[in-house]
């Protein structure tokens, strides 16, 4: 089997992710800032450590505004719906995932002025355009990493200025982005980050979070939710302080264990490292794809302007067949359809059938890409 | 004896204010918050009130955010 569905959740995890989840379990299985005995004391000192591997790994400068959530929609829905109210002004770019569009769309019925910057067909967003839709008195600029459709990479410092020179934050969904490439959050620029600890990350489903750098005024985003926080029980309102403004009820304590080890298991591989490996491949997919007859490859078509993640179409082929046989006749596990994100597949062309997504890992080999590759090719011309 | 207890707002803190006094080769230990104090956080943290001083200085340059901080004898 060829696992090439990274994009969707990555597949396998490190098996110090694995020992890392079993031991949250067994070793610190209190209730976080609860109860105060030992079992509860080691959940709360495995996830304050995790905030601060997080801070670090991101450099956003303040553990406490690493905010634990279920996955990057549930961060993504925490600061665009904390951050927009009716008569504010919210843009975004032509290239989102459904996990940014549908909350700005239901928000944008209720009031909020949405303005939408159109990328060109490879994904890349014109920085003049976007400035100038950016005008002052903006709120919110929010704007994907890396295209979970064809991986093409925004420039995201430059986003930045455009957005600060208007006044407004920049909210950064790095779903694909978080653990594939080097982030860093304050030499960046980026005010708010969402990510999710299943992809890149190799951590488990239901692990994510949003990084609120240092300085940024934490005071304006509205909590999503409100309940227990082990802090100020004798109140029956909500504490207003970080990390507990944003955090109720019991924390997925295991998830929040494998994002600390997936987090150490890429630093030890080194992050330069896990980069190069996923251009190799994703180089060698662009150019073995644009040997094959009657293949349409999309995107940037340039391994050093994306991430690990490559589209395609076949002239006069359903990609739900492609998707199928791979997986029947090869074994190849790849992702079909419009990938949650219709927006980016009418930027692209492909709406509404869709594309065929490779998405190789850092477990990935070069060996593997080749028998896909081969796989691909016999698919579509037989 | 006399005891210190530093009192939080979050267990964040209360688990940033450990890690920063043990580093410092500091005895502290995280307890639950003593009921004649606060609610705010069921997590305090216990230290010798001898060295309060340095308990508290350490606090403030790593910009821990503490609630209050308590004499106790036990």
């Amino acid at each position: 089997m060829i696992y090439l569905d990274n994009a969707a959740t990555s597949w396998p995890k490190p098996p110090e992710v694995l020992k890392a989840m079993t031991d949250a379990l067994e070793r610190s299985g209190g209730n976080p800032g609860r109860s105060g005995h030992r079992l509860s004391i080691e959940a709360a000192r495995l996830i304050y450590q995790t905030r601060e591997d997080i801070a670090d790994f991101f450099n956003s400068g303040d553990p406490m505004g690493v905010i634990f959530t279920s996955n990057a929609t549930h961060a993504l829905n925490l600061a665009i719906r904390g951050l927009l109210h009716p008569g504010d002004r919210a843009v975004t770019t032509s290239i989102e995932h459904n996990s940014v569009m549908r909350p700005l769309r239901h928000l944008e019925k209720n009031g909020v002025e949405l303005r939408v910057v159109p990328c060109a067909q490879d994904g890349t967003v014109d920085l003049a355009d976007m400035a100038k839709t950016v005008t002052p008195g903006t709120k919110l600029l929010i704007s994907v990493f890396a295209s979970n459709v064809v991986g093409t990479i925004m420039p995201i410092k430059q986003i930045a200025q455009i957005a600060h020179r208007a006044g407004a934050l920049l909210l950064v969904d790095a779903a694909q982005a978080a653990g594939a490439l080097p982030i860093d959050m304050q030499e960046m620029g980026i005010d708010l980050l969402a990510f999710t600890g299943h992809k890149a990350l190799l951590g488990s489903p239901g692990s994510g979070g949003l990084v609120i750098r240092a300085g940024v005024d934490a005071s304006q985003i509205e909590p999503l939710m409100r309940g227990g926080t082990g802090s100020q029980s004798e109140l029956e309102e909500h504490p207003d302080f970080l990390p507990d403004r944003f955090e109720s009820g019991t924390p997925n304590l295991v998830g929040i264990a494998s994002l600390q080890a997936g987090i150490g298991w890429l630093r030890q591989r080194g992050m330069d490292a896990v980069r190069e490996h996923e251009k190799d491949l994703t180089r060698q997919i662009i150019e073995g794809l644009s040997q094959i007859p009657g293949i349409k490859v999309y995107g940037t078509l340039d391994a050093e302007r994306c991430v690990a993640i490559v589209s395609f179409t076949v002239e006069g082929r359903t990609v739900s067949e492609i998707g199928m046989r791979l997986d029947e006749e090869y074994g190849v596990l790849v992702r079909v359809g419009l990938h949650c994100a219709p927006a980016a597949h009418r930027t692209i062309g492909s709406f509404p059938e869709g594309t065929v997504r490779l998405a190789p890992g850092v477990f990935t080999t070069k060996k593997q890409i080749e028998t896909a590759l081969g796989a691909i090719a016999r698919v579509v011309t037989t | 004896m006399t005891y210190g207890v530093v009192l939080f707002h979050t267990t964040a803190s209360a688990m940033q204010a450990e890690k920063v006094l043990s580093k410092a080769g500091l005895k502290v230990k995280l307890v639950p918050t003593p009921r004649q104090f606060s609610s705010d956080c069921g997590i305090a943290l216990r230290f010798d009130w001898e060295q309060k001083g340095q308990v508290e200085s350490l606090l403030t340059s790593n910009k821990v955010d503490t609630a209050a901080v308590r004499q106790m004898e036990q």
